[in-house]
């Protein structure tokens, strides 16, 4: 569903639509079908076939009680096929039909992520990509979560997203992504921006959840942009197989005190290629920022990078990646964290540590009585229990409990 | 008529990362009893349990460990302590992630005990204790106090414990008394107890609160003297030091 077309981001899009990601494999967009959005429909969630509600759960996306979501969006394959928002103060709907309802919208597009970033950013634009748009009005905040779920279905698409979301000031928005593949091993590629504008004193919980297939390529371009004392707090989780991922999220920190934690769960299967991190830009004086990851590989290959720059006096950044390597089928834990400080008084660190599972840990569990797996698995599931601070306590719970489900099916 | 052994050690040698520590050790241990150990630092006490516990790193060079009657000089850790082997450790691993009632949880159902976690937790003062990292940040007491919770899920007929007393301040030694007692069944008759506890302290400040019937002096790898009363050979350390008590008279 076509809205207003911007030639300047045409423009910049078409000079982009060759150029390649600067890390990450290289994909041959034209060995995958493009097609344009549809108008948004409004599909209502009991009509959603069964197989395809039970994929977009495994991505912590429920559909079957509403009552616990302050809104709900859902985007089949290019096509926003559903969205309700159930909160005064808090909007949720296709970003088409946004941009006809606010003019001051095109203002926000292709300002956290550049539109020319590389050619997955310019197919977005080049395809006029719909996707969601959440706004929480000042001071207002959301109740429950809402939720947002891109669905690929058809083999060989390219689905193309462009989210934006927006947090006015002093509001609170709590957000759940879940990302979720039909069942198969169908090819196909996500193409998914997201830009974030968090205002004065908002705050933004993010907690995303991939769901994907092992022939399934993913480049998502995330960036926010936060003001003065705003909250941003993003929580990502990849346990299921996928083909290969890159993303590398940021966050600038403009505004003064502004504050953003990143947390991932990266698990790697055989076959997982997962190349990601999160890069944290902290210009606002005294802004703050925790970048946290536990990667596990049980076979696949995970690049875990870090990139916090202070620029201003009085920030303060840690990075921390820590990563496991189970078994021994060849795969491979890259931690890259990155420090840079261009001014003095900034206050950067960061911890790396990849390693297996200290047999010292397993024998006093065994000691216990449990089995070597038992011990094993058990220390695992500690590994991935990121405390994650900030986050309300029936979210924090969801977001364990979906780890919980993955863990079942890997460990 | 005297009590049946429960663990018998004969004639023990371990090393551990090629270095020779214990030099032929025989023990024996008898239901419903509960001996003690004394030794100067780096004597062989710690190496000594860790072996009887069946931790891989402590090689058996040479001997027998039979426990209810079933040699276990070769078998693994875990089923060890599903058979009835207990421990309570001097130096515990942190293990991230993994919190203090779910390890509780796991020594239950390993050992299929009925046991309640909270009224568990409140007796040994742990309560709060549940939703953090085992042994992350837990101060010297803490751990110890964190070790007797596992155990006493555990409930295991033979309890190693390597200085529970050390390092726990004078209110909370009557409570790690209290709670070896429970595991050692203070309050049956004596002919009814079957569980049997192995202690190494340096103090013997435990002796106030536990029932220890034999006691061993432990010296470079080597067993110098046991038999006498617990108490008698802590006297004798103090007045003669632990090298003399090989002189003392062996039961
Ligand atoms: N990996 C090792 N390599 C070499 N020597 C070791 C190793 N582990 C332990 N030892 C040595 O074995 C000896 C016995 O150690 P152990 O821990 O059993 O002593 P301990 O009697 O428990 O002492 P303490 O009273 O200090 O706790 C010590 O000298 C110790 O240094
Ligand atoms: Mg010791």
């Amino acid at each position: 569903m076509s809205h207003k077309i911007n030639p300047e981001f045409q423009e910049k899009a078409k000079k982009a639509k060759d150029k390649k990601a600067s890390l990450g494999k290289d994909i041959d967009l034209s060995s995958y079908q493009s097609e344009g959005s549809g108008s948004p429909l409004q599909i209502a969630p009991g009509d959603i076939a069964a197989e395809d509600k039970h994929r977009m759960l495994s991505a912590g996306v429920m559909l079957d009680d509403l009552s616990q979501r302050s809104g709900t969006f859902i985007q089949k394959d290019n096509t926003p096929i559903h969205h309700t928002a159930s909160q005064e103060g808090i909007e949720v709907m296709a970003t088409s039909e946004a941009l006809k309802k606010y003019e001051w919208l095109e203002e926000y597009l292709w300002k956290a992520v550049q539109v020319d970033a590389d050619k997955y950013t310019a197919h977005v634009e080049l395809n006029n990509a719909d996707g969601y748009f959440i706004r929480a009005l000042p001071g207002k905040k959301s109740v429950f979560p809402v939720q947002a779920c891109l669905y690929l279905a058809k083999s060989k698409l390219i689905q193309d997203v462009h989210n934006i979301i927006i947090a006015e000031e002093g509001s609170e928005l709590h957000i759940i992504t879940g990302c979720a593949v039909a069942k198969g091993r169908e090819p196909g590629l996500h193409l998914g921006v997201s830009e974030f504008y968090i205002k004065k004193g908002a705050k933004v919980t993010f907690s995303m959840i991939h769901s994907w297939s092992p022939e399934v390529e993913v480049r998502p371009r995330t960036g926010a942009i936060l003001e003065e004392d705003a909250q941003f707090m993003s929580n990502y989780v990849i346990m299921r197989p996928v083909h290969s991922l890159q993303s590398y999220p940021s966050a600038r920190c403009v505004g003064k005190n502004a504050t953003a934690r990143f947390n991932s769960i990266l698990v790697a299967t055989p076959g997982s290629h997962i190349d990601t991190g999160s890069k944290v830009i902290l210009e606002g004086e005294g802004s703050k920022t925790e970048v946290i990851s536990r990667a596990i590989t049980t076979g696949g290959t995970i690049v875990a990078r870090g990139y916090i720059e202070g620029a201003k006096p009085d920030v303060k950044g840690h990075l921390e990646c820590s990563g496991l390597i189970l078994g021994d089928n060849g795969g491979i834990i890259h931690a890259i964290p990155e420090l840079k400080g261009s001014i003095a008084g900034v206050d950067l660190s960061h911890e790396a540590a990849v390693g297996k599972i200290a047999e010292e840990e397993v024998e006093y569990l065994m000691a216990r009585g449990l089995t070597r797996e038992e011990a094993t698995a058990a220390i695992v599931r500690g590994f991935l229990n990121v405390d994650i601070v900030g986050l309300p306590a029936e979210l924090n719970a969801e977001l364990k409990k979906a780890i919980e489900e993955s863990e079942g099916e890997l460990f | 008529m005297s009590a049946p052994d429960l663990l018998v050690i004969e004639d023990l040698a371990v090393s551990v990362d090629g270095k020779d520590i214990l030099h032929g050790i025989n023990l024996v241990v008898k239901a419903g009893e509960t001996n003690v150990v004394f030794g100067p630092n780096g004597s062989g006490k710690t190496t000594l349990m860790m072996t009887i516990m069946g931790f891989p790193r402590y090689q058996v060079e040479r001997g027998k460990i039979t426990f209810k009657g079933v040699d276990v000089t070769h078998m693994p850790v875990d089923e060890r302590a599903r058979l009835g082997i207990g421990m309570s450790f001097q130096r515990p691993p942190v293990v991230k992630g993994v919190k203090t009632g779910d390890m509780v949880k796991a020594c239950l159902k390993a050992r299929n005990m009925t046991g309640d976690l909270a009224d568990l937790a409140e007796k040994t003062h742990m309560t709060e204790f549940l939703n953090r990292d085992i042994n992350s940040g837990f101060s010297g007491g803490e751990i110890k106090r964190s070790e007797l919770l596992q155990l006493l899920a555990q409930t295991p007929e033979l309890v190693l414990l390597d200085e529970p007393e050390s390092g726990v301040d004078l209110e909370n030694i009557a409570l790690i008394g209290e709670l070896i007692n429970e595991l050692l069944q203070k309050g049956c008759p004596i002919h009814q107890r079957c569980r049997s506890g192995l202690i190494i302290s340096h103090t013997g400040h435990i002796l106030d609160y536990v029932n220890a019937s034999t006691g061993y002096v432990l010296f470079n790898g080597r067993i110098i003297s046991c038999g006498a009363s617990p108490r008698d050979i802590l006297d004798n350390i103090k007045n003669k030091g632990y090298q003399e008590c090989a002189t003392c008279p062996i039961k």
